[in-house]
């Protein structure tokens, strides 16, 4: 599936929930929770991503031209925020990554997750997969 | 207690709903709001006496001088302090404490001195003194916590040695609220001829601080938290140190005369206040200072005190919740965790509901070290707060705890 097709796809998924944000937090918790991301091996030091309250985890391999991210966090929604991204992200082309605009968070009432105040290391955690995506073309 | 109602009118932007619901305001301790008096304090002073101060012959500029040597005089009379020179106008806390700490390394500190810090510091009082202390072979040494986050004063004495100059400890706890039993610091430091520096930072905001009875060397504290505007605090000075601090910021302003080859100083607070000074910011604190005075510090501390009874009480109904500082001796704030959950979930959700808590570590990352977490969620009061906001906190924390697991 191509990035944009995923995005749409979550779009639909939390169209249901409409203004009800506690059914869509809701939703983003399970998402958080239903995902074990990263290989425990990966959660070191030096995967984290630092300054932020939450913490968290990002590994980044290429297989047959294609990124494959796993990631973790210490928070659920957090967790959450990082599944949906994994999501949209992973098993594309490098180059197709760094393009990504992510406007999905705004159309499904998330943006507020990608405010540099959230310390919340979404906005790091984007950076850092589209910096790894860009090293892997080089 | 006074008309509440009345007193919430005065802060116009606690009027607004976030996310459809009425906004509650629970992260005081970081900064307070502002009521109308210190809002037009502010605009009316630049409205109506914007001037430079000192010196100026013309009718403004002592216009401006006058309202701002009379904001110190308020914050003299405030803490009971006889010589308002001795109140120092700085930028905030911080800033308060790097000019004592940048002022006693000129002098007073020798290479290999101690210095006694508590586990609860806030890094504003910590890294100034870290920094002197690597680039002189000082050492910082720890006030321990007992069981119950208070401190373990019985083992201060065993900190003291020859080598100890100052004590510089928090009067209350940003992120426990616990209240620091000066007296105890006071009486050793007394007997072996050591400084105290007390971070008011948290206190003088809920509670009614008299200097004269402290009696201490340094006392600081941001006038932000204090119904003031930010970008300003004060450095109150024992009338030792007025005397004996050594410049460390010179600028215009601070001198009695200057040539090429040496400045003599002015011998009263100008000296420490280098540059235009943040007149408008002192003018507002006055005015912030009055505002606190006509409720009362007493006041303020009892329904602070019982707000946080209250909240404790009802939150310790709750099982999932692990309360910080257990000890009853607490000032306007509450720090605490949900089980297996992160502070960060709980205070985003709150968000959602309109609720301002802080999360993480506060800017102690040594306690928590010593706690052994990563940070907690804190609520902290101010005089506009209600028992009601804390009904809806709590039945709303209750629900956020039923999302969270
Ligand atoms: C105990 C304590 N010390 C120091 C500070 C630093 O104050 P400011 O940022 O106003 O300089 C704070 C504020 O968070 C505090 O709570």
């Amino acid at each position: 599936m191509k990035i944009e097709e995923t995005e749409k796809e979550i779009i639909e998924e939390f169209e249901i929930f409409g203004d009800d944000w506690e059914a869509k937090y809701e939703h983003l918790i399970d998402l958080g929770r239903s995902l074990p991301l990263i290989k425990e091996e990966f959660k070191t030091e030096e995967r984290i991503i630092k300054g932020c309250q939450s913490r968290v985890w990002l590994n980044s391999e290429l297989r047959d031209s294609k990124v494959f991210f796993t990631a973790d966090a210490d928070a659920i929604i957090t967790k959450g925020m990082v599944a949906l991204m994994v999501r949209v992200l992973s098993e594309q082309k490098p180059e197709d990554i760094v393009k990504a605009k992510l406007e999905f968070v705004d159309t499904v009432g998330l943006k507020e997750h990608l405010s540099p105040t959230r310390a919340n290391g979404l906005v790091s955690m984007i950076n850092k997969m589209k910096a790894d995506a860009l090293a892997f073309i080089k | 207690m006074k008309d509440l109602k009345n007193i919430r009118d005065q802060f116009p932007v606690l009027n607004q709903k976030i996310n459809g619901y009425d906004l509650v305001y629970f992260d005081n301790g970081a900064t307070s709001q502002k009521p109308l008096s210190v809002i037009e304090s502010i605009s009316n002073y630049y409205k109506a006496s914007n001037a430079n101060i000192h010196r100026g012959v013309h009718t403004l500029s002592r216009t401006a001088t006058e309202l701002f040597e009379k904001a110190r005089k308020t914050v003299a009379d405030h803490f009971k302090v006889k010589n308002d020179q001795q109140i120092i106008f700085t930028a905030g806390t911080t800033d308060s404490i790097n000019l004592v700490v940048n002022g006693l390394s000129k002098n007073y500190l020798q290479k290999g001195d101690e210095i006694i810090l508590s586990s609860y510091e806030h890094h504003s009082n910590i890294l100034a003194w870290q920094l002197w202390a690597e680039e002189n072979g000082g050492k910082l040494k720890v006030i321990p916590l007992l069981e119950d986050q208070s401190l373990d004063y019985s083992k201060l004495e065993e900190l003291i040695n020859q080598k100890t100059k100052l004590i510089a400890i928090a009067h209350v706890s940003n992120t426990l609220g616990v209240i620091t039993d000066l007296e105890k610091i006071k009486v050793l430091a007394k007997k072996n001829n050591i400084a105290v520096l007390v971070d008011g930072a948290q206190s003088a905001p809920h509670m009614p601080v008299d200097l004269e009875k402290l009696d201490v060397d340094f006392f600081v504290c941001s006038a932000h938290k204090m119904y003031g505007p930010t970008g300003i605090g004060v450095l109150y000075l024992s009338e030792k140190w007025l005397k004996d601090l050594q410049v460390s910021k010179p600028g215009g302003g601070t001198i009695k005369t200057v040539t090429f080859e040496k400045t003599e100083y002015a011998e009263n607070a100008l000296r420490f206040e280098p540059g235009t000074p943040h007149i408008a910011g002192a003018i507002g604190f006055a005015a912030a200072i009055d505002f606190m005075n006509a409720v009362g510090m007493q006041t303020i501390f009892e329904h602070e005190h019982e707000l946080v009874q209250y909240a404790q009480q009802k939150m310790s109904e709750i099982p999932e919740v692990i309360v910080y500082g257990k000890s009853n001796n607490k000032a306007g704030v509450i720090s605490f965790n949900v089980k297996n959950n992160h502070p960060f979930d709980v205070g985003t959700l709150m968000d959602k509901y309109g609720i301002a808590v802080r999360t993480g570590h506060h800017c102690t990352q040594p306690l928590m070290q010593c706690l052994n977490i990563q940070g907690t969620v804190r609520i902290s009061f101010a005089i506009y707060n209600t028992k009601s906001e804390v009904d809806f906190f709590i039945e709303k924390l209750k629900k956020v705890i039923t999302m969270l697991n």
